[in-house]
């Protein structure tokens, strides 16, 4: 029996196309997921993201405890309503999660995991916080959804769906704010401005039909992974899992490594050396797209892999995320197999888009 | 609901067949099948002269998502491709019975007789 987000029946009313998507059942699209890419480039769209969790971590100590629990560091946030993107390591540095974790107040700090990853975040939590802070208390907030709006003009249109949260308008990037029971941060997954509010299940229910109204494009888990993937973001269980450190999977400026607070899996990272890196593929020569999983010849010793492809919207072209030799450098050419071509393909920098542009050489 | 025309023939792998007035079989993908595939992006298409055996893969449909094998309805020959829907894989969702994908002209002209018709097809995309 999938699970089931409030905005369920909102979706099955629009004809989404629904799959299961970790356990959840979750839109895909709701017609063209391409459609859907544009709106949130060129004006807006919002995404149920209710599938993923919310914890709250309270307590004195909270941010000691975060400290050491997470691969980058808390004490980046000291503004109250700050975000911070990190990773979840195991010992050995492998990835057990991304997360975004919002500091709101000494006691208070609110994280964001994965849906599929849930369960094992909050045990792998709990057993940290019991041999740690066991005066901490961390709670799933099942009581909450959460909806992503997102796009170049995502704030006018949130603001005249919602005014009562137009305080919110003030946020700077990678901020949040409670507006009562509703929080709102200026964070998303896409590359473009935009918003994520999480609020209790009936609060989104209405924003959704207000958004709907103003003329916001619903979009579904088809269009917000060819958005992450343009905007070069990782996507767990793609680049990184595990079996993966972040230093190979393109986010060791997520790692703090300088200071000398100790974290979970830091004396393994100090000594690693990365033997592959994330890039980004650019297919050159027509004749397929870019999928995860194909081989990535370079002329090294040893073959790369993508991690995530697709077909870019925004590019008319098909892009990858790919973990690559390190000998790799950012323009060369290297050659991808699908089926029985051997296909050319451009090593870039990611991200591919970054605010409806286009930053990449073609 | 997809749309299924009642005189076009189908197969399980979600092609359509059309028996031309000269005797050649359109082929393309069912409304079902663009639906369920998405956003189309790219389309490999087999070589005119390729003489294909019954249910082989000869094509290659790829959707935002994912690369999907199109099979050969029935045996024969690939006598025309469609260079219009390669060039514009959209035009398939736009309307999957218009944007034809390859014609065969095939062995035995009675094969057609052995794949399902509209009522069949319906009743099998209902119980997936």
């Amino acid at each position: 029996m999938l699970k089931k987000t409030a905005l369920n029946a909102a979706h099955h009313a629009l004809n989404a196309r629904m799959v299961d998507f970790g356990g959840w059942e979750m839109p895909v699209n709701y017609g063209s997921q391409i459609d859907e890419h544009h709106a949130v480039r060129c004006d807006a769209g919002m995404f149920d993201v209710s599938h993923m969790a919310v914890v709250d971590a309270q307590g004195a100590g909270t941010r000691d405890f975060l400290r050491y629990a997470l691969a980058n560091n808390v004490d980046k946030l000291q503004d109250g309503g700050r975000a911070l993107y990190s990773c979840m390591l195991r010992e050995n540095g492998g990835v057990i999660d991304d997360l975004i974790v919002y500091f709101i107040n000494e006691t208070f700090f609110r994280l964001i995991i994965n849906a599929a990853t849930a369960e094992k975040d909050i045990a792998w939590l709990e057993q940290l916080r019991n041999s740690h802070s066991p005066h901490l208390s961390l709670t799933r907030r099942a009581d909450l959804s959460m909806l992503a709006v997102q796009g170049p003009h995502a704030a006018t249109k949130l603001w005249r769906a919602f005014p009562s949260i137009e305080k919110a308008s003030s946020l700077i990037s990678f901020s949040s704010i409670f507006d009562g029971d509703c929080f709102v941060a200026r964070t998303g997954y896409t590359g473009e401005d935009g918003f994520e509010v999480i609020a209790p299940h009936q609060t989104i229910v209405d924003l959704w039909q207000k958004l709907l109204q103003a003329q916001v494009k619903p979009c579904g888990l088809g269009a917000r992974d060819t958005l992450r993937l343009e905007a070069g973001m990782a996507l767990y269980g793609q680049e990184m899992d595990e079996t993966i450190t972040p230093l190979e999977a393109g986010l060791a400026w997520t790692v703090d490594l300088k200071s000398a607070r100790d974290f979970v899996g830091k004396a393994v990272l100090l000594t690693f050396k990365p033997t592959y890196r994330l890039v980004g593929l650019s297919l050159l020569d027509s004749g397929g797209v870019l999928r995860a999983h194909q081989i990535v010849r370079s002329g090294a010793s040893y073959d790369g892999e993508i991690t995530s492809g697709t077909f870019s919207p925004t590019l008319n072209r098909s892009i990858a995320l790919a973990r690559v030799p390190v000998a790799v450098a950012d323009n060369d050419i290297v050659h991808v197999v699908i089926r029985n071509k051997t296909l050319a393909a451009r090593v870039v920098k990611p991200p591919f888009v970054r605010h409806g542009k286009i930053i990449i050489d073609l | 609901m997809s749309q299924i025309p009642n005189d076009l023939k189908y197969t399980d792998s979600h092609e359509w067949a059309r028996v031309e007035q000269n005797g050649n079989i359109s082929v393309g993908i069912t409304d079902h099948a663009q639906a369920a595939l998405g956003d189309l992006v790219f389309i490999e298409l087999p070589e005119v002269g390729r003489a294909l055996t019954d249910k082989e893969a000869c094509a290659v449909i790829e959707s935002v998502k994912a690369a999907s094998d199109i099979y050969a309805p029935l045996a024969g020959t690939v006598v025309e491709v469609n260079d219009t829907v390669r060039g514009a894989p959209e035009t398939i969702n736009q309307d999957a019975y218009e944007a034809w994908l390859f014609k065969i002209k095939p062995v035995d002209a009675k094969a057609i007789d052995g794949l399902l018709d509209a009522a069949a097809y319906e009743a099998m995309i209902g119980e997936e």
